[in-house]
């Protein structure tokens, strides 16, 4: 098990880059999410806000 | 010829609703062949006879790499289709694909730093390759500034679709540039017109990340998409329906 996480000397490099390419990965789907969540949640406050306008 | 299906594919409701029904479809095949290809390229793969087994960041690089010219290709094309048929969900896709395609130039250039340091000696030279690649970034920053930069949407969906367009240039800069030059960067080891120069176990994992990152790219656009109509058809009634 040492001896795979020491890639034979190059672990350094390596997990870095595969640390980097995770993050790239989790972050680009948080980043999809949180922009259809947040465009979501503002159409309905919109509808809202027409709504109340309309029976005022 | 009938052309209900062209009218229906740039209908937004119609598009929400597809893309919302894809993404898994292409999320979890995208999850299952990444996970697969990291056993197969970390473990299963036997150690390159030059670079022993620091040729294992090729699994990360080559398909960050791949995603981000591919990207650029989907980015290009659907602005194109945008300015020339005035198809609004088209400039829509061309959106939901810069940021994504800027994250994974940013993470190609970092790994291939990352991999050139014990290979090369250094993190960084000023080859033909590297600067394209480079170039290739600020270009998806380019593209994201000009679009943040202009309040009124459909001068700027124009203005950067032009962008995008003339950015395709550095496409085959960045494809051949490690034969038109004496590059540091080694020749591409799967897309030779003869034989693949990988023995299988090697080739097999990078052949999954490839098609693992192209799935998760159409699973994250996709969604990205959704949010890009939303906010584009923000009075629609359409949208009422959907979000009941």
């Amino acid at each position: 098990m040492t001896e795979f996480f020491a890639m034979g000397g190059y672990a350094v490099f390596l997990w870095p880059a595969y640390l980097v390419t995770l993050i790239a990965i989790v972050a680009n789907v948080l980043i999809a999410r949180r922009a259809h969540d947040g465009a979501k949640q503002e159409a309905r406050r919109r509808f809202d806000l027409e709504d109340e306008g309309s029976t005022t | 010829m009938n052309w209900t299906w062209f009218h229906r594919l740039g209908s937004p409701p119609h598009i929400y609703r597809i893309a919302g029904t894809l993404t898994p479809w292409f999320a979890w095949p995208a999850g299952l062949l990444i996970a697969a290809a990291l056993y197969g390229g970390l473990v299963l793969a036997p150690p390159d006879y030059q670079q022993g087994e620091g040729f294992r960041i090729l699994y990360v690089h080559a398909p960050s790499a791949w995603l981000a010219v591919m990207i650029y290709g989907v980015m290009a094309s659907a602005a194109a289709v945008g300015l020339i048929w005035r198809m609004k969900v088209a400039h829509a896709v061309a959106a939901s694909c810069a940021g994504v395609g800027a994250w994974f130039t940013a993470v190609s250039l970092l790994t291939g730093m990352l991999w050139g340091k014990p290979m090369w000696g250094t993190y960084w030279v000023w080859d033909p390759r590297l600067t394209a690649q480079l170039i290739l970034l600020f270009l998806y920053l380019g593209y994201m500034g000009l679009r943040a930069g202009i309040d009124d949407l459909g001068r700027a969906d124009k203005a950067s679709a032009v962008l995008a367009i003339v950015g395709v240039v550095n496409i085959p800069i960045i494809r051949y540039s490690v034969e038109w030059w004496n590059s540091i960067h080694q020749a591409p080891s799967v897309m030779k017109m003869d034989r693949p120069s990988m023995p299988f176990d090697m080739l097999a994992p990078l052949l999954m990340m490839l098609l693992g990152f192209t799935l998760y790219f159409a699973a994250v656009m996709l969604v990205r998409l959704r949010a890009e109509i939303l906010r584009r058809e923000r009075t629609a009634s359409w949208i009422r329906e959907v979000l009941r």
